[in-house]
């Protein structure tokens, strides 16, 4: 489908179409008061980041249409596998939600990203990308995951799922699930420093160092 | 009417309230900010999940688990520049000051650095000598604790060390590396207990949790707030107002310091207090603040300001980075490796100027990071810049990005992988690099507020070239790829702007020719005889050593000075 047809289509109003007419307007979003699922822990903090903190879990930025196609994306970038859950397992889509309103750079080239990638989609398969099947969402991401390989027109596709990878990493490896996968193993009071293991200082030569 | 009045609770403030009130005064002292017990207040052992933001720098910017409240913009108390200068001032309004944010570094400054002048005719020299300040470094060292190791260097003097920790793998790297080409890696000095302190009953050991700067529980690292303010609160003749944005100093006919005015941020009234002595540790720039806007008939200038120094000689370390990856570290067996908050190696500076040929005075020491850290918000940024320069697992080349499995896979792979350092230097201190007071401009309580005036000299960009070509040559030397932090001429070499840093002295320097200095060399005021600054003001010039230290050491000084001179009725 090319820009023409498709500016047409949109005219038809399909439900698809509609939800895509929403995510561009703010003003008409769902900004019932989402439920703060985070504590806001107080202790040696001081009263504005606490308030500041109480109001933005308490906002919400990303429509209903936007965090669905967020949580495929960002289970696409860290799926389950054999050693721990998915990135939605880990909760990545409410970090992201958070991340946004308190990092406010980040909102307009994730909401334009998002639009970029429904919009591509459109033209391709005349369904937004959360419709579309999974073998039609990795064509899609295939062309917008490869810097190095990016074909002419993909460029804005790429930079948006470099920051979609950026932040999906950074939301599961700091989480419960993702701090266990990657085996952190400190933040854990002991009584002594003796160094690397001596297995690790021998497989690098340091033993008599 | 209390003996004297202390304005700040930093490491300067702190060390004068604790040894006035030890010697029987009766002290009040002031804090622009809250209270703040690490006991009770810290974020350490906090996970990252337990951070909204998982540990952004959003409200705080070393992280959102950091012990530093404000940072570098506080609302409601601007500051402001002239001249294009790129002058970035951080502030700390809480107990302990900005001693909830340092890294611990407590480096002696040496018999060099504070005959600069002597030795190389660049600079002043400080009117007292290294022998002068050792007494008070010895004290400060078995009061405080600090580790380290014997090296017998002449500019980076021993001190009295607990024992240093064994370095992490990637120091390991690093210390080959470097040896190598003739840059000598020695432990680090931190003020960290890795032993208990001997007599101290109120701190314990260190848990090595990495966490320093979250402020520590169980007091095994030095904060102001609990080493030095809340013992000084066992005595009964110590009293402690927070929340007490100083004012100014009052003075009465003959000139002298009266006492002091301040707004009280709870309850937004004006107070007055009374003092036989006045003692200035808000920070080398906040006390240079009060000082020029303490107008009288007596003092028109500003209290303390008849030679026109205050604000002026202001000078902040230079510091310039860069890092990247050390190949030999991807797939890295796991294990615990916080260790101490921060490094346990560091590189002295090692070159003799003449000798060497250099184009610049003095130098800088290499402060080094990396190994498997916790996670935080930016963990795992930039993997497509990585993931596709390194063979994988079976050899073969993968293309940069993706996604999925595969992908998750990089990230395990390279945790642990990155090692970077730092350059921390002598930046010389310039009668035209300054702050005054900004005619135009208050702050929300009426303050007039300071402005900056501030330009890095060709002396310090050339050191930063010098710095960018060591580390280049110690990342290559270990095998390790940069992947940030290379800069060139235009940025001069990475060179951050002055105040970043957080080093920033010199605003009250001491000195004996009252026409050139505005405190004599007890740190008392030319002027005002009882008078005191012991923060960062009256350092003449910074070595390439972190100042905290020395701040210590002059305030114990000052305050075992001030005790004498009332026995003797002289203030």
């Amino acid at each position: 489908m090319n820009r023409r047809k498709y500016i047409q289509f949109l005219g038809v109003g399909s439900i698809t179409t509609s939800v895509l007419w929403e995510s561009c307007q703010p003003d008409k979003q769902d900004t019932t008061a989402a439920e703060p699922a985070f504590e806001v822990l107080e202790a040696g903090r001081e009263a504005h980041e606490i308030e500041r903190d109480k109001r933005l879990l308490g906002e919400q930025f990303f429509n209903e249409h936007e965090m669905a196609t967020i949580a495929v994306l960002a289970d696409i970038i860290i799926p389950k596998d054999e050693k721990s859950g998915s990135a939605t397992e880990a909760g990545v889509p409410d970090f992201i939600e958070f991340i946004v309103k308190d990092i406010p750079h980040h909102q307009v080239p994730m909401r334009g990203g998002l639009r970029w990638l429904d919009l591509e989609s459109m033209n391709r398969f005349e369904k937004a990308f959360v419709d579309c099947s999974q073998t039609q969402q990795l064509e899609m991401v295939d062309d917008i995951a490869y810097p190095n390989k990016v074909k002419p027109g993909m460029e804005q596709g790429v930079a948006f799922f470099n920051r979609m990878r950026d932040l999906t990493a950074t939301g599961f490896f700091t989480s419960e699930i993702g701090i266990q996968d990657i085996e952190y193993k400190g933040n854990s009071p002991v009584t002594t420093w003796e160094g690397p293991p001596a297995d690790v200082l021998a497989q690098f030569g340091f033993q008599d160092s | 009417m209390y003996d004297a009045i202390v304005v700040g609770s930093g490491a300067g403030g702190g060390m004068a309230g604790y040894t006035l009130a030890n010697a029987g005064l009766k002290v009040l002292m002031l804090e622009a900010g809250p209270f703040y017990d690490p006991a009770k207040h810290s974020q350490q052992l906090f996970w990252p999940w337990q951070s909204p933001r998982r540990g952004a720098g959003s409200t705080r910017p070393f992280g959102d688990f950091d012990a530093a409240f404000g940072g570098w913009e506080i609302d409601g108390e601007p500051y402001t520049t002239k001249d294009g200068t790129e002058f970035d001032w951080f502030r700390s309004h809480m107990l302990g000051g900005r001693t909830n944010h340092w890294g611990r570094i407590s480096l002696r400054f040496g018999p060099k650095d504070f005959k600069g002048k002597s030795h190389d005719g660049e600079g002043d020299d400080w009117p007292i000598s290294y022998e002068d300040v050792k007494p008070y470094y010895d004290k400060i060292d078995q009061l405080l604790g600090v580790f380290g190791s014997k090296e017998g260097l002449e500019n980076d003097p021993d001190g009295i060390f607990l024992p240093a920790p064994k370095p992490r793998l990637h120091e390991h790297f690093i210390k080959k590396a470097a040896t190598k080409m003739g840059v000598p890696v020695i432990p680090s000095r931190l003020s960290i207990l890795t032993a208990a302190l001997p007599g101290n009953n109120d701190r314990k050991p260190c848990f090595y949790c990495a966490q320093c700067g979250r402020a520590c529980r169980i007091y095994g690292d030095f904060s102001s707030s609990s080493c030095l303010v809340i013992p000084a609160q066992k005595n009964n003749n110590f009293e402690l107002i927070c929340n007490a944005m100083v004012r100014e100093v009052l003075t009465n006919d003959e000139g002298l310091a009266t006492g002091v005015s301040f707004v009280n941020k709870e309850d937004g009234q004006e107070y007055q207090v009374s003092g036989k002595t006045v003692i200035l540790a808000a920070s080398a720039c906040s006390t240079a603040r009060i000082m020029l806007n303490s107008k009288s008939n007596q003092h028109p200038n500003g209290i303390g300001n008849s030679s026109g120094m205050v604000g002026k000689y202001l000078h902040d370390s230079t510091g310039k980075a860069l890092g990247g990856i050390l190949p030999a570290l991807m797939d890295r067996k796991r294990y615990n490796e916080d260790g101490v908050g921060g490094m346990h190696i560091y590189s002295p500076w090692w070159l003799d100027n003449k000798k060497a040929g250099l184009d610049f005075p003095r130098g800088y020491h290499i402060e080094y990071w990396g190994g498997m850290g916790m996670p935080a918000y930016g963990f795992g940024f930039g993997m497509q810049g990585l993931n596709g320069k390194y063979p994988t697992r079976d050899g073969s080349t993968k293309e940069a990005g993706g996604y999925g499995a595969s992908l998750k896979d990089d990230y395990r792979r390279f945790f642990g992988a990155s090692v970077g350092m730092a350059g921390r230097g002598t930046g010389l201190a310039r009668e035209t690099n300054l702050c005054e007071i900004d005619p135009n401009t208050v702050d929300q309580w009426g303050i007039p507020v300071l402005r900056f005036h501030y330009k890095w000299h060709d002396d310090e960009i050339k050191q930063a070239k010098h710095m960018q070509e060591t580390f280049q040559e110690v990342m290559h030397n270990m095998g390790a790829e940069i992947t940030w932090g290379i800069q060139g001429p235009e940025t001069n070499w990475g060179l951050e702007a002055p105040g970043r840093i957080i080093h920033e002295v010199g605003t009250t320097r001491m000195g004996d020719d009252p026409k050139r200095s505005v405190l004599n060399k007890w740190c008392q005021s030319h002027d005002v005889k009882n008078l005191f600054v012991t923060d960062g003001g009256p350092i003449v010039q910074q070595g390439d050593k972190n100042c905290t230290w020395t701040i210590l050491a002059l305030s114990m000084r000052t305050a075992e000075y001030i005790v004498e001179q009332k026995k003797q009725f002289n203030i």
